[in-house]
């Protein structure tokens, strides 16, 4: 690897890091906004135009706090459970295309972390790595109420990393079919959902020829999976049980100042990856109209980053709405939902789904 | 499908909330010290202790309004008027008078006792003091000026509304004798403190005509 590749990919990583912790700030913001608005309410007003600058107010707040340790918490872990919520966070996010690659002189910037091969493994893999946190989080602290809230964590994780998983599957093995051969690299999804379905089937093109490629429209049941396991990964509304702020508190009830804040980030952190990956599966990702050619070449250049923070933010805008709408579920509804509804669910799509892909590739059964 | 239409029915009012405060037709609150909401006219805000036109205190020391207190926050002692200065019109004034604002629940009753309409309740609300001792208010702070305004607690406050003083109270207006025929027409005497000249007692005629219209005419 050469200097200048070295300098891209930290720049790179830089990037995506910087863009991560800026629209944090503003999903707190928005969300705070959002709630306040479907209440009837103002919200923040106060720091900054329409208050957008109270996430840092309120950062800056949590940072000049104490951090108050309780005497019976199992100090290692205690202190670990912070880190161990904010890095899966941020590495979650690093797998993910968040607009064109473009090339300077010979070489090509990918806008993207790292463009691993096995990008979804590596978003499974940390988003179960990001549940250690909330459990060592409630045992560490020696405490009853946290302790509730991580062993909920550990069930809920388990039961919807189940339907998660499953539901990419079916993206997975559907999308091997728009392109030679299977793949798990996020740029490769994202560039196999250009164009739109008029393409892929010219009978239908004049109908179809608006419509975008994304695995949406085929995979719309995988997708609604999706989200509302991500709903339930991220321990949102109306899954918050682990949370719960009016029965248990939740699993962060002794951690207090920067280390609080940590968790604060992690959580919404997530929601902005967990919703940037949904966009990136099954809304085409950056994709979309860049009009090159008839708008100068830096606007064509951005826009793809701009469909992508649209799609995204779309996604986050319903994680919001849905908490403003929907009441938490009772710890049976929640595991019912998982296991009766959600997996059953997810395993009859992938059947239908591979069922219709192998008819579709190798013909009816008997005719081998 | 009765889960799913319940989510569409509860995502809808969330979202027709919302589109319906960005447009200002729901909003509820304001932004309480820049802008504050305008009070019901019967408003039970700080009490006043009144003055007549010429001056002269209402309180006559009765301690009435001590003994009708629930919450026992209002001590009075009244003494004899000095005849050749006296304080108020009858033979005794209130020399102490002292309420304690942390007990107070501000229901009025000390208003209804009073028999001379000494003490009414104003539209102050905001009262927090950082020390206990100030939460009780002595006459000094209570009895308004002789040019008709309360004492404000703190005037230099950014956030006190010096006009608030000058609205009329409610309670007053809701309590006074203008129910009789015999007033009709007859200029009351402004009980409330503050400037400002009221119009005649409309008759009972103009009263009984809807809201509505008594607004169409101004």
């Amino acid at each position: 690897m050469s200097w200048p590749e070295f300098w891209i990919v930290v720049l790179r990583v830089l990037a995506t890091f910087a863009l991560l912790l800026l629209v944090t700030l503003i999903n707190v913001w928005a969300e705070r906004k959002i709630l306040a608005d479907m209440q009837s309410r103002l919200g923040p007003m106060r720091a900054g135009p329409w208050g957008i600058l109270q996430t840092l107010a309120d950062g800056l707040k949590l940072f000049f706090k104490e951090a108050v340790t309780p005497r019976r918490v199992e100090i290692g872990m205690y202190l670990l459970a912070p880190f161990l919520a904010v890095v899966p966070a941020f590495l979650i996010f690093m797998v993910v295309p968040w607009g064109k690659p473009f090339t300077i002189g010979e070489y090509e910037v990918a806008l993207q972390g790292a463009d691993l091969n096995i990008g979804l493994l590596f978003i499974l893999a940390m988003s179960s790595l990001a549940v250690y946190s909330v459990v060592l989080a409630g045992w560490s602290s020696g405490s009853k109420y946290p302790l509730l809230g991580g062993v909920r964590a550990t069930a809920q994780a388990i039961s919807y990393e189940a339907a998660m998983g499953l539901a990419m599957v079916a993206v997975v093995m559907f999308s091997a079919t728009q392109g030679e051969g299977g793949t798990l690299s996020l740029s490769e999804l994202v560039e196999r959902q250009a164009g739109t379905w008029g393409d892929v089937i010219p009978a239908l093109e004049p109908a179809l020829q608006f419509v975008p490629r994304w695995n949406v429209f085929p995979q719309i049941v995988a997708f609604i999976i999706f989200f509302i396991a991500i709903v339930a990964e991220t321990n949102r509304a109306p899954f918050d049980l682990v949370e719960a702020e009016q029965e248990i508190v939740g699993f962060h009830t002794e951690y207090s100042g920067m280390r609080f804040a940590m968790f604060f980030l992690a959580e919404y952190v997530n929601i902005f990856s967990m919703s940037a990956i949904a966009a990136t599966l099954f809304l085409g990702g950056w994709n979309g109209p860049t009009f090159e050619g008839s708008v100068p070449a830096i606007v064509s250049g951005i826009l793809p980053t701009i469909w992508f923070l649209a799609k995204t933010y779309f996604l986050v805008f319903l994680f919001i709405w849905v908490r403003a709408s929907l009441p938490r579920l009772r710890y049976d509804q929640l595991m019912q939902l998982g296991w009766k509804r959600l997996i059953p669910g997810a395993l009859a799509w992938l059947v239908l789904s591979t069922a219709v892909i192998s008819f579709r590739q190798f013909g009816p059964p008997w005719s081998m | 499908m009765g889960v799913l239409s319940e989510l569409i029915k509860g995502l809808r009012v969330t979202g027709g909330t919302m589109l319906r405060t960005i447009t200002g037709d729901e909003l509820v609150t304001t932004e309480y010290p820049k802008e504050m909401r305008a009070k019901p006219q019967r408003f039970h805000g700080r009490h006043v202790l009144n003055r007549y036109p010429d001056g002269m205190e209402k309180c006559i020391g009765c301690e009435l309004c001590a003994g009708a207190c629930p919450a026992q926050c209002i001590y009075v002692r009244g003494e004899d008027n000095d005849p050749e200065n006296p304080k108020s019109p009858g033979e005794r004034f209130g020399y102490v008078y002292e309420i304690n604002m942390l007990r107070c629940i501000f229901c009025g009753l000390c208003v209804e006792a009073c028999p001379t309409e000494a003490i009414t309740m104003t539209h102050l609300f905001e009262f927090s003091t950082t020390n206990r001792e100030d939460a009780i208010y002595t006459k000094e702070t209570l009895l308004m000026d002789r040019r008709g305004s309360v004492p404000h607690m703190f005037p230099d406050d950014e956030l006190a509304d010096l006009d608030e003083l000058d609205s009329a109270d409610g309670w007053l207006r809701a309590t006074a004798p203008s129910g009789v025929a015999a007033y009709e027409g007859v200029k009351m005497w402004q009980g409330t403190p503050g400037p400002g000249d009221w119009s005649p007692e409309p008759s009972q005629e103009e009263r009984d005509r809807p809201t509505s219209d008594r607004d169409a005419d101004g």
